[in-house]
Parts: structure tokens; sequence; C-alpha cells
């Protein structure tokens, strides 16, 4: 039963002698290799050229800081129910007098965890966040992992650092820096 | 004809339902179900006095009664005031009352704090549920809000005045069920404040259940404090033999621990059996309670986001599978001179 047109009978044929020689099939297929010497490169030597990322682009979450270097994360848990794939879990914790400098509100995420075999980078934790906290930075590639164990992000690799502060943050939706 | 009862005829939102003389609207809309029932923040059904407060449930009356039609003129409080016979209410059908309830839900948060993401009622709080509905998107008030540290009642209790939004409801809480208030409103009008005058504590063994009538999280129970959000844990009706009260609660779970002991609510969000403190503070064991099984939550709420039920499969499913199968393998009987249409290899001529 013939399903498309695209189909082509093989020819079986025995070969002449020019076929039988090769060589010109050889020359023919080096024109091909030597060809694309000249040619524009499609690839790129990765980790020291980098492409450019499209403006929507969701990369490696963050976890911001205020401008005093609090962290904005209130562990309400927004971000964990609207998670599709249930990749975030945290455990709030109480701040104490004297954490005033550390954490903006009186209850912050003592552990947040996000999975990143589960993370699809859909970027709906970030639309949920009601304290502009989580972002996926539009310039960072989430790491790639070798390890089982290494597979769980915790605090320590998402919390932004003081010296080494993330390209995006709550400017993104009001235009001002608080 | 005496044991017959004198209904009254009231129509709230053009259904007509039967009432008993003395009803109130709301619990009239309430025997209707549904969006027809006004809303309510400070009213509570099984505390008497409860009512007239929180200004939630206001509705127009278009016709006073079947005796004199007239409509009352003003928008009245459905939680106290009872219905007449021939009564034609408008509760969502009128636009003068849904521009009012946004005017309630703007006054109503004022003072109101908006810490929701750090609030443990969060998801479960009536001034939310009643702001989504009712409220506008945003907030015009751009002044001081007031402001009050954060107390404890006892060891059991706390108390965030900033949240409170004077329902009275645990005041009337603690008339009824306890034989000893201590708490009670102090201050009027703009300084009014919940509180229990010199630092004293709830110790009564019912003072647990001011927990569960607070609309907002003015109250909360500390043992749960910022434990996890109410959308993580699964409500599990449970009940033991309590010499104190009736036993029958919920435990919310997370993972294999019990995180909290909660009352169970009706329909209205409204307890109708109180328990203890003992039960409700000191049995967190699931050994200490007999499980009778998941609670059904509304699925609108959050609380029920991502708890996976098994679907339930309708009877007549399995009758019509075990019906489909043999019709489906009998050669297929075609009209005489018609063709079978698509690739049907059984029928297809060989």
């Amino acid at each position: 039963m013939k399903l498309t047109n695209r189909s082509r009978k093989t020819d079986k044929s025995p070969m002449t002698i020019a076929e039988r020689l090769y060589l010109p099939a050889i020359a023919s297929g080096l024109g091909t290799t030597i060809k694309h010497f000249f040619q524009k490169k499609p690839t790129i030597q990765y980790p020291e050229q980098k492409r450019e990322f499209s403006p929507v682009f969701r990369g490696l979450h963050v976890l911001k800081r205020d401008e005093q270097g609090r962290e904005r994360c209130t562990a309400c848990g927004l971000c964990a129910v609207a998670c599709p794939a249930e990749a975030i879990t945290m455990i709030a914790g109480e701040r104490e007098p004297g954490q005033e400098h550390l954490y903006r509100e009186e209850k912050y995420a003592e552990v947040y965890e996000i999975n990143m075999l589960r993370c699809i980078f859909c970027g709906l934790c970030e639309e949920a966040c009601p304290k502009a906290a989580i972002f996926l930075q539009p310039d960072k590639i989430a790491p790639a992992f070798y390890e089982r164990d290494e597979v769980i992000f915790g605090k320590d690799r998402l919390v932004e650092k003081m010296d080494d502060r993330a390209s995006v943050g709550i400017e993104k939706y009001t235009g001002v820096k608080s | 004809m005496a044991d017959e009862k004198l209904m009254f005829k009231v129509t709230v939102d053009n259904i007509e339902v039967e009432v008993e003389p003395g009803t109130t609207i709301l619990q009239a809309a309430r025997k209707i179900g549904g969006d027809v029932a006004p809303p309510a923040m400070c009213y509570y059904s099984t505390l008497k006095g409860t009512g007239g407060k929180c200004r939630a449930c206001l509705v127009k009356v278009a016709a006073g009664s079947a005796k004199d039609p007239r409509p009352m003129p003003k928008l009245v409080a459905s939680c106290i005031t009872p219905v007449q016979d021939g009564m034609i209410v408008q509760n969502t059908t009128n636009p003068e009352v849904l521009e009012t309830r946004k005017a309630v839900v703007e006054f109503l948060l004022i003072n109101h704090p908006l810490d929701c993401p750090v609030c443990d009622q969060a998801g479960e709080c009536s001034l939310q549920d009643f702001a989504y509905e009712h409220g506008a998107v945003s907030t015009r008030y751009e002044e001081e809000r007031r402001t009050f540290d954060k107390v404890d009642l006892g060891p059991y209790v706390q108390l965030h005045m900033t949240r409170c939004i004077l329902c009275y409801r645990c005041v009337y809480t603690a008339d009824q069920l306890t034989n000893k208030r201590v708490h009670g409103v102090l201050g009027r009008g703009d300084a009014a404040e919940i509180g229990t005058y010199i630092k004293n504590s709830l110790d009564n063994d019912f003072s647990g259940n001011v927990i569960d009538v607070c609309p907002v999280g003015a109250l909360t129970d500390k043992t749960f404090r910022f434990k996890s959000r109410v959308w993580f844990t699964k409500p599990v009706d449970a009940h033991r033999d309590c010499d104190k009260c009736c036993g029958k609660v919920v435990l919310w779970y997370k993972g294999d621990d019990v995180l909290r002991v909660t009352t169970r609510r009706n329909e209205w969000n409204e307890v109708m059996e109180y328990i203890c403190n003992t039960c409700r503070f000191e049995k967190k064991k699931t050994s200490d309670w007999v499980i009778e099984g998941p609670r059904s939550i509304d699925p609108r709420s959050v609380i029920s986001q991502n708890h996976y039920k098994k679907k339930v499969v309708p009877d007549y499913i399995h009758r019509v599978a075990a019906a489909y199968k043999p019709i489906d393998e009998a050669p297929r009987q075609l009209p005489e001179g018609q063709k079978p249409v698509g690739l049907d290899m059984r029928t297809e001529p060989k």
C-alpha cells in the first residue's frame, strides 16, 4: 500500500566501471568537506564564547536580598503551591530580635530547596512571589550536575551573594530598586 | 390548624424560600445556599448576640413585606434583620450592594497590615476570601496604619492586634463557653483594641476556641506558629473520648506529624462543636486519636491544592465499558452498497 508519493524505488542494477573505481565519488565527497572549511561555522567555543540570551530567557533561580542585604523571602509558600512540578520545599523560621539586618520580615525561610531535576523553569514561582524574592535569572544557566546529591539546591546556592548581585530584581516589575 | 406553623415566604435574589418567623435574612439566604448567602465576618450562628458589626452582609430590601411593600430606605445588615412575609431581598443582583461591599472591604482593610505571606491564617482566612471576592484590586490608603506588638495570651494563644477587625466573636466565645472572661475590647472607636487590660492569660479549658472563631489571623495557635502553611498540611477527621468536650476534631498532618488540631467547621466556616484545650494543644500524636478519614475540602480552596484524590469513576462507566467490547468486535453490518469509512482493517475486503 502506497501511503505517500515520496517513496522511490531502489536502483539495484549493477554498477558501471566508473562507479566501481570509487575515485570520482571520493573526490566529490572531499569537495563537500573542503567546501565547509570556507563557510561560516555554526558552532561556538562554549565556555569561552557565549551566545546572546533571549530577553525572556529563564535560567537559574536566585533568592534576592534587598538593598540592605536582608533576605526578601518570607517563606509564604506561594512559589511552592504555584510550582507545577512540585520542585520547591521550604521550612519557615521566626526571626529573633537582633536578626533584623538578616531578614526583612518576621518570618523567613530557614530551609529553601529547589529540586533542579524536577524544575521545568516555567517561572511560575517568580510570578507567584508577593515579595519579589525569587527570580529566574535571564543570564545564568543552571549548572550541570554529575551526582544525584547535587540535584537539590539549598539556600547556600540560591541566595544572592552581596558581592555578586543578580542582574534581575524587583525593578523588573516596578521599575524602581527597593 | 394549630400544628401548622406559620411560615414566611422570602425572595432572595429571585429565589423563593420559606422560613420560620424570627429568622434573619442571612439565615434565610443560607437556607438557599451558594452565592446567594451574603458574606459574614462577625456574625456567628452558634454564638448568641453576634452580628451587626462588620457590615459585610449588607443587602438591599426591595420590598419590606407583603403588607407594606415599600423598600427599606438604606441597605440593611442581613445578619440581624428578621424577615417578614413577602420580603424581597437583593444580594448579588443589586449593583448598589456590590459597590457598598467593595467599600466595606476597603474599610476593614484600612488598618489591616496585609501581611498574609507571614500570617498563619492565610489560606483559611475569611477576610482574605471576602476581599478576594468582593474587594477592589489595589488599595487607595496611604496613611500610617495602626500597629501593635504581638501579645502572648497564655501559653497557647497569640494575639496580633494589628490584624484584628473587631468582630467581637472571641469575646462572645469567652462569655458563652467559659465561666470567666478575661479579655475584651478596650477603648472606643479608633482606639478600640482586644486586650486583657492587665497582662492576663487565657487559661480556661475552652479558651483555645477563640483561635477557630477568629475570622482573621489576630488570634493564632502558638503551637502552630510558622510551622507550615495550611495548604501544605493534610486535614484528617478524627475523634477521641474526651470527658470535657465532644472530642471531634480535624488533625492537620504534614508527613506523619500532627501539626495542629482544630474543630470541625461547617460550610459557612463556623464551628459546630467546640473542643477543649487538652484535645487541641496536648494530643498531637496519631496514637491519641481514632482516624475517621481525610476531610473533604472545597476544591476551590487553596488547601485542596496539590492534594491528589483518586478520581471517582461513576458506576455506569463500567457497565458501558462491559457492553462496548462485544459490539466493537462483532463484524460490522453495513447497508447494501455502502463502503466502510476510514482505515478499518477488519471490514476491508481481502
